[in-house]
């Protein structure tokens, strides 16, 4: 049961083989047992995830359920849910108990799925390894001394450890990619502007898009159809009408199902850079897609080199805007002792948020500040603009981009986090695709040393059902994705 | 370039963010090693190329400049229950006008 797609929990449910109840109960179970070992949960409400098993049996007692009725479900804690603690993995909202729901957590309740409980995140989605965390670091559950990658550290680690069915993430620059491939499960960053981003606690706003964690790319396609859809409440959020992201995945298909399809190869995806075992995982996928028909041709990205620069200048700008809000007035952490106002402001602030927080807000006010605004924000946006259209001329020649996610396989706790230019240069791989606002999912490749490898594959705007399909097929002739960390059975 | 030691100073202050010397002396070469990835940047030509603020190439929504809650029930408990103090449904602040 505990191994078993959306799909099949869903047919169970459906059938009545088993209860929602008895299902949140098992997951909950699972939490209790091993979250202490992983930290991947900030917080569980027994009694409120109960009550809404409770009421999901009554729809699917009635006949009335849907594919994720019935279904728990864990959320990166950066979603704000009615009534639950709402940290964003920081001190800062150490005691905010959200007023509302998230326009995610409201789809999710509407198709009746199950909260199960928030997870572990890095403070305010800034880092790439679940260490910045005012709740204390995730542990990655195929190597308990290795990160599971961030920001949506906890809820990777939650559904590879199967504490959870599967999760919701948010990605910025990889933050749900990232840890994807680093934990060996599928998880989708989709087209900017899909997922209404209304009570997602906001970092870059320019950049930040809410997608799937689970096991494989059916299960993330059905997670999708639940969370996309026009928001009025999100004001960049695309009106554009619905779609069914399983179709072309339950359509019918040959032992060629990829036949036609042309993939690119960026050469700047393939220099020097990536770890060789990981490469050599990522050549054996290609090698795979072309057996399923799939032509592969070269492009390039002759910018990407230049997206890691751009965007630790657009992103921080964003966010020391974005954080303003925290000034211990309305809601949040307020500093015990203080002389004045700004005093107040200036304490709360610097006892609030930790070292990353504070160093990105400080880089972001710096870029934006008198004077220097020109050579840094206007040339990053400049950047970014040669960054997409690099993408653009690449999707005149392809139809999908693959590479590799991540640089390597998932790295020591502690290794990275003296160095923040480092860290940051691990999402070399990921971060492009947010800045040109294109859609991308990373799926389980192989492993080396014991470690999941992730590949990635980059479709053109609104191209989530073709990039869906393009993982799942993959997923039909591989066993990548359905192997489990050792020690959570 | 390379940041001073009074501009670290000057910009937490520009953010709210109390720092003491010794922080702001560990920051300084931590934001250094940053500028110099993010300088890279410099070496590019981008005379005539337009800024990208958004991935979407679209216009602000417009909405009508209505109460969009009115009928619903008055949610100020409920806003300021999370608030750190607040008294006749206001929020309290230390005094700013003597």
């Amino acid at each position: 049961m505990i191994a078993a797609s959306l799909q099949v929990l869903a047919r169970a449910l459906a059938k009545r083989e088993v209860s929602s109840v008895e299902l949140t109960h098992l997951y909950l179970d699972r939490i209790a047992r091993h979250n202490p070992q992983l930290n991947a949960f900030i917080s569980v409400d027994e009694g409120c995830s109960l009550a809404q098993a409770r009421a999901a049996d009554e729809r699917l007692a009635k006949g009335e359920g849907g594919p994720l009725t019935g279904i728990p479900i864990a959320h990166k804690d950066i979603f704000c849910a009615q009534g639950w603690l709402t940290t964003c993995g920081s001190r800062m909202l150490n005691n905010f108990v959200s007023p509302y729901d998230a326009a995610v957590i409201t789809r999710f309740k509407a198709a009746g799925a199950v909260l199960l409980g928030k997870t572990n995140m890095d403070e305010f989605a800034m880092g790439s390894s679940n260490e910045t965390s005012f709740y204390g670091p995730v542990r990655n559950p195929w190597n308990a001394d290795c990160v599971p990658g961030g920001s949506s550290g906890g809820s990777a680690a939650a559904v590879a450890a199967a504490l959870a069915p599967a999760a919701t993430g948010t990605d910025t620059g990889g933050s749900i990619r990232q840890p994807a491939a680093l934990c060996n499960l599928t998880g989708m960053k989709p087209t900017y502007g899909v997922v209404s981003r209304y009570g997602m606690i906001a970092f870059a706003s320019s950049l930040d898009q809410a997608g799937p964690l689970a096991r494989s790319a059916a299960d993330c396609a059905l997670l999708l159809n639940a969370m996309a859809g026009f928001d009025e409440r999100d004001s960049t959020s695309v009106e554009r009408p619905g779609e069914d992201y399983c179709r072309e995945i339950d359509a019918a298909a040959g032992d060629r199902p990829l036949a036609g399809l042309k993939i690119g190869l960026p050469v700047e995806f393939f220099g020097e850079g990536c770890r060789p075992e990981v490469m050599h995982l990522v050549e054996a996928a290609i090698a795979e897609y072309r057996k399923l028909g799939a032509e592969t041709i070269s492009v390039s990205l002759p910018s990407m080199q230049l997206s890691v620069a751009a965007y630790y200048v657009i992103a921080p700008a964003e966010a020391s805007s974005n954080l303003a809000r925290f000034d211990g007035v309305r809601y949040g952490y307020r500093a015990p002792e203080y002389q004045d106002l700004n005093d107040m402001y200036s304490k709360s602030r610097a006892q609030g948020f930790g070292a990353e927080v504070k160093r990105r807000i400080l880089i972001g006010t710096y870029v934006l500040s008198h004077g220097y605004y020109d050579a840094y924000y206007l040339q990053a946006q400049r950047i970014r603009r040669l960054i997409a259209n690099d993408f653009a001329k690449a999707f005149g020649q392809c139809d999908v981009i693959i590479g590799p996610t991540s640089p390597s396989t998932a790295f020591k706790l502690g290794e990275k986090a003296a160095d923040p230019v480092q860290m940051y240069l691990s999402d070399i791989y990921t971060i492009a695709v947010n800045l040109a606002g294109l859609p991308a999912i990373s799926l389980p490749c192989g492993f080396a040393g014991g470690l999941p490898a992730g590949l990635q594959l980059i479709g053109n705007y609104f191209a989530e059902t073709q990039l869906l399909n393009v993982a799942h097929r993959y997923q039909q002739v591989s066993d990548w994705h359905v192997q489990r960390p050792a020690g959570f059975d | 370039m390379s940041l001073t030691l009074e501009q670290v100073h000057r910009v937490a202050h520009l953010a709210r963010i109390e720092i003491s010397d010794g922080e702001a002396q560990s920051t300084l070469g931590q934001l250094n090693e940053i500028f110099s990835l993010i300088e890279e940047m410099q070496a590019v030509d981008t005379r005539g190329v337009e800024p990208m603020a958004h991935a979407q190439d679209v216009a602000q929504r417009l909405r009508a400049d209505r109460v969009s809650e009115a009928g619903t029930i008055d949610q100020r408990a409920a806003f300021q229950e999370v608030a750190p103090e607040t008294e006749a449904g206001l929020y309290l602040v230390p005094r700013v006008i003597e």
